[in-house]
C-alpha cells in the first residue's frame, strides 16, 4: 500500500484518513464481514418481504375490495406510499447530481448510499402502481405505447407523465449509479483473491476497468453531464407527481404551490432517510472516520432548510384556503385540522414543523442519537404529509351527501409495512456487495502526496 | 495511441510506478518533451494534472449527449403529436395537439435519451467492456499508486527508463511485447 508520508495528512473533510491505500482497504473490509447485525436486518427485512407477499397474493386472489379504497378514497394507502418512496428517492440525486454540480465536498462519503437509496426507493415506489392497480396482469396497460392496442394514451394527463417521469428517473439515476460504482468495483477486483467467486463477480461487473488517463477523462466529463441531465430530472420528477393531484379540481390539491412544495418535501424525507439509513450503517461498519459529525451537520442543515420550506407551505396551504373565500377549500381545510382526520394532520404539523426546530441548534446537529431519533420522525411525519393531502381531500370533496372515511385495511397495512422490508433488503444486499462509500471520490478530496522536498507543486 | 498497435511488434513497453503525483506529472511532462507520445497513465481516481499534462481538451462524450438529449425531444414531441393526431379525440375541451401539455413528456424523454446516449459515448471513448485478461496494469493502481506506461521502439529503451527512474519511481516492470494499451 502507498502510505504517503508518516505525518497524517487529510482534509478538513476527513482528518483521519492518512493514505489512499487506507481508503480501499477500510471500505472494501465492510464487504467481507457483515456481522450480526447485517443478518438481523436482512431476516427481518426478508420477513418483510413474505408479508409483502402474502398481503399481495391476498389482494391479487380475492380483489381490490379486500383494501379499504371505495368512493370517494379510491387513492389511499398506496398512493401515500408511492407518493413517499418517490419523495425519499431525491435526496440521492439531490446529493450526488446537484451537490456534485455545485462542488459540496461534503457530499463524497455519502453520496453512494445515497443514490443507492435513490435506485431502491424507486424500485419500490414502482410497484405502487402495480399494487395498486388490482389487476396487475395488465400493468403494460400502463405505458403509453401509440395506439396499436386502442389504449388512446391521452399525453395531456398528469397520470401519463407521471409513467414518463418515473420511468425516465429509475432509468437514469440507475445509469447514473452503475457508472459511478465502476472504478470502485475495479478497486474491489483488485483487492479480492484471485480465482475466487467474488474475484469473477467483480471483474466481470467493472468491465475490465483500470484506471488508464483517457478512461478517467472520459469518465470525469461523462459524470459531469450525466448530474447535468440529473438536476433538472430530480426537480421535474415530483413537481409532475404533485401535479398528479394539483391538475384536478379537488379541493385540497387544485393549487399552484404544490410543485415547489412536493419537491421540498421530497427532499426533506430524503435527507432525512439518509440520516437514519447512515447511522446505523457508520455504527455497525465503524466509518467514523468517513461520516464525520461534519457531514452529519451538512446534512442536518439541508434537512432544517428543506422542512422550513415544507412547514412554510403547509401555512400557506391553510392562509390560502381562509383568504380564497372558497367555502370548498375552507372546509377541507378545517376538517383537516379539526375534522374526522385531525390526529394524522396534528402528527404531519409535529413531526415536520415543530420537531425540525430542535436542528437550529448546533448541539443537536452534532449529536448523532438525537439526529437518528429527530429524522424518524420527519420519516413518520412526512408519510402522513401525504397521506393527509390524499385522503383528507378525497373523502370530503364537493357534494356533502358522497362523503365518507376512509380507513386503510388490514391487507393494505401489510402491503406498505412489507414494502419497507422490500426496501431495506436491497440496501442490505448493496452494502454487503458493493462499495457502499465511493472510494475514488474520497481520494479526490483528500490532498495528494508530493515528493517531500518540493511541496509547492500547486494543486 | 491506436497507432501503437499497427506497431506492436516492432515495439518495447516499460511500466512504472509512482507514489507521489508530482512524479508522475513531472515524468509524463519530460518524455513528452523528448518525444515520446505512446503514454499511458494510471491513476486511483480522476486527476486533472495529469490529464493536463497528457494535453486532453474537451471529451467528444459532450457530442453524444447533445445529439442523444435533442432526439429525444424531438422524438417525444413526434410520439405525443403523431399519437394523438392518429386519434383525434377532444378530451377535457383541449387542443387535440396540446403543445404545453406535451412538453413534459419531450423534456422527460430529452433527458433518458441524452442520459443513455452519454453512457453509450462514454462505454465507447473509454474503451469499455473491455474483459481482456493480457493487460498491461498492477492492481495497486485502484489502491494508492500512480503508473505511467510507455511504449517506444527497441533502441531507444534505454533512454526511457533513464526518464522513468529519474523521478523516484517504486517499481518498474519490463513489457517485452509492447502490448497495445489503452
Amino acid at each position: 500500500m502507498a502510505t504517503a508520508t508518516d505525518k497524517p495528512r487529510g482534509a478538513q473533510t476527513h482528518p483521519d484518513i492518512r493514505s489512499y491505500g487506507e481508503v480501499n482497504e477500510d471500505i472494501i473490509r465492510m464487504l467481507d464481514r457483515p456481522g450480526k447485525w447485517w443478518w438481523i436486518l436482512l431476516g427481518m427485512s426478508i420477513a418483510g418481504i413474505g408479508l409483502l407477499a402474502f398481503s399481495w397474493g391476498n389482494q391479487i386472489i380475492n380483489g381490490i375490495g379486500v383494501s379499504g379504497l371505495n368512493t370517494p378514497v379510491g387513492w389511499g394507502a398506496y398512493i401515500t406510499t408511492f407518493v413517499f418512496w418517490v419523495g425519499i428517492a431525491h435526496s440521492g440525486t439531490l446529493i450526488s447530481a446537484v451537490l456534485f454540480l455545485f462542488r459540496a465536498r461534503w457530499r463524497q462519503s455519502i453520496y453512494r448510499a445515497a443514490e443507492a437509496m435513490t435506485v431502491f426507493a424507486v424500485m419500490t415506489a414502482g410497484l405502487y402502481p402495480l399494487i395498486h392497480l388490482g389487476r396487475v396482469w395488465h400493468a403494460y396497460w400502463l405505458f403509453p405505447y401509440p395506439n396499436q392496442r386502442l389504449l388512446w394514451p391521452n399525453f395531456a394527463s398528469p397520470l401519463v407523465w407521471d409513467v414518463f417521469a418515473v420511468t425516465t428517473y429509475f432509468t437514469v439515476s440507475s445509469l447514473f449509479f452503475l457508472l459511478g460504482l465502476i472504478p470502485d468495483i475495479a478497486a474491489a477486483r483488485d483487492q479480492a483473491k484471485q480465482g475466487t467467486l467474488r474475484h469473477r463477480l467483480y471483474k466481470s461487473i467493472s468491465f475490465g476497468w483500470r484506471g488508464t488517463d483517457r478512461q478517467w477523462h472520459h469518465f470525469g466529463k461523462a459524470y459531469l453531464y450525466l448530474a447535468a441531465l440529473a438536476t433538472p430530472l430530480v426537480l421535474s420528477v415530483h413537481s409532475v407527481v404533485s401535479w398528479d393531484f394539483a391538475m384536478s379540481i379537488v379541493p385540497g390539491w387544485t393549487t399552484t404551490i404544490f410543485a415547489p412544495y412536493f419537491v421540498a418535501g421530497a427532499i426533506f424525507s430524503g435527507i432525512a432517510m439518509v440520516i437514519t439509513i447512515l447511522v446505523p450503517i457508520r455504527k455497525i461498519f465503524g466509518l467514523e472516520k468517513y461520516l464525520t459529525t461534519k457531514h452529519f451537520d451538512a446534512m442536518a442543515k439541508l434537512c432544517l432548510v428543506t422542512g422550513l420550506v415544507v412547514f412554510y407551505a403547509y401555512l400557506t396551504e391553510f392562509f390560502m384556503a381562509w383568504y380564497s373565500g372558497k367555502p370548498s377549500e375552507r372546509a377541507v381545510f378545517w376538517n383537516r385540522a379539526f375534522g374526522h382526520y385531525w390526529w394524522a394532520t396534528w402528527i404531519m404539523l409535529t413531526c415536520n414543523g415543530i420537531i425540525p426546530i430542535m436542528l437550529w441548534f448546533k448541539r443537536v446537529r452534532y449529536s448523532i442519537p438525537a439526529l437518528f431519533v429527530i429524522t424518524l420522525f420527519i420519516n413518520i411525519g412526512m408519510w402522513f404529509e401525504r397521506y393527509v393531502i390524499i385522503v383528507t381531500s378525497l373523502s370530503h370533496e364537493y357534494i356533502p351527501f358522497a362523503w365518507n372515511v376512509y380507513r386503510p385495511s388490514a391487507t393494505e397495512m401489510g402491503i406498505v409495512i412489507g414494502t419497507f422490508g422490500w426496501f431495506f433488503f436491497w440496501m442490505l444486499l448493496f452494502i454487503r456487495l458493493l462499495p457502499p462509500v465511493a472510494i475514488a471520490e474520497i481520494k479526490e478530496v483528500l490532498p495528494p502526496p508530493f515528493r517531500p522536498k518540493k511541496k509547492e507543486v500547486a494543486r | 495511441m491506436s497507432a501503437a498497435k499497427a506497431a506492436t511488434s516492432t515495439r518495447e513497453g516499460l511500466l512504472a510506478s509512482y507514489e507521489y503525483l508530482d512524479s508522475t506529472v513531472d515524468t509524463i511532462t519530460e518524455l513528452r518533451e523528448k518525444g515520446f507520445e505512446e503514454i499511458t497513465a494510471f491513476a486511483p481516481f480522476p486527476e486533472h494534472h495529469i490529464e493536463h499534462a497528457l494535453g486532453y481538451n474537451h471529451s467528444p462524450v459532450r457530442l453524444f449527449t447533445l445529439v442523444g438529449g435533442l432526439t429525444g425531444a424531438a422524438a417525444g414531441f413526434a410520439f405525443t403529436v403523431f399519437t394523438s393526431m392518429d386519434w383525434p379525440l377532444v378530451t377535457g375541451g383541449k387542443p387535440i395537439v396540446a403543445i404545453p401539455a406535451y412538453v413534459i413528456p419531450a423534456f422527460e424523454m430529452t433527458i433518458l435519451f441524452g442520459a443513455l446516449a452519454t453512457v453509450i459515448g462514454v462505454l465507447y471513448n473509454m474503451r469499455v467492456p473491455d474483459l481482456k485478461g493480457d493487460v498491461v496494469y498492477d492492481p495497486e493502481f485502484s489502491a494508492g499508486r500512480f503508473g505511467v506506461y510507455v511504449t517506444a521502439p527497441p533502441d531507444q529503451m534505454g533512454t526511457v527508463r533513464k526518464i522513468l527512474e529519474t523521478h523516484e519511481p517504486i517499481l518498474i516492470q519490463d513489457d517485452p511485447k509492447g502490448r497495445s494499451h489503452g
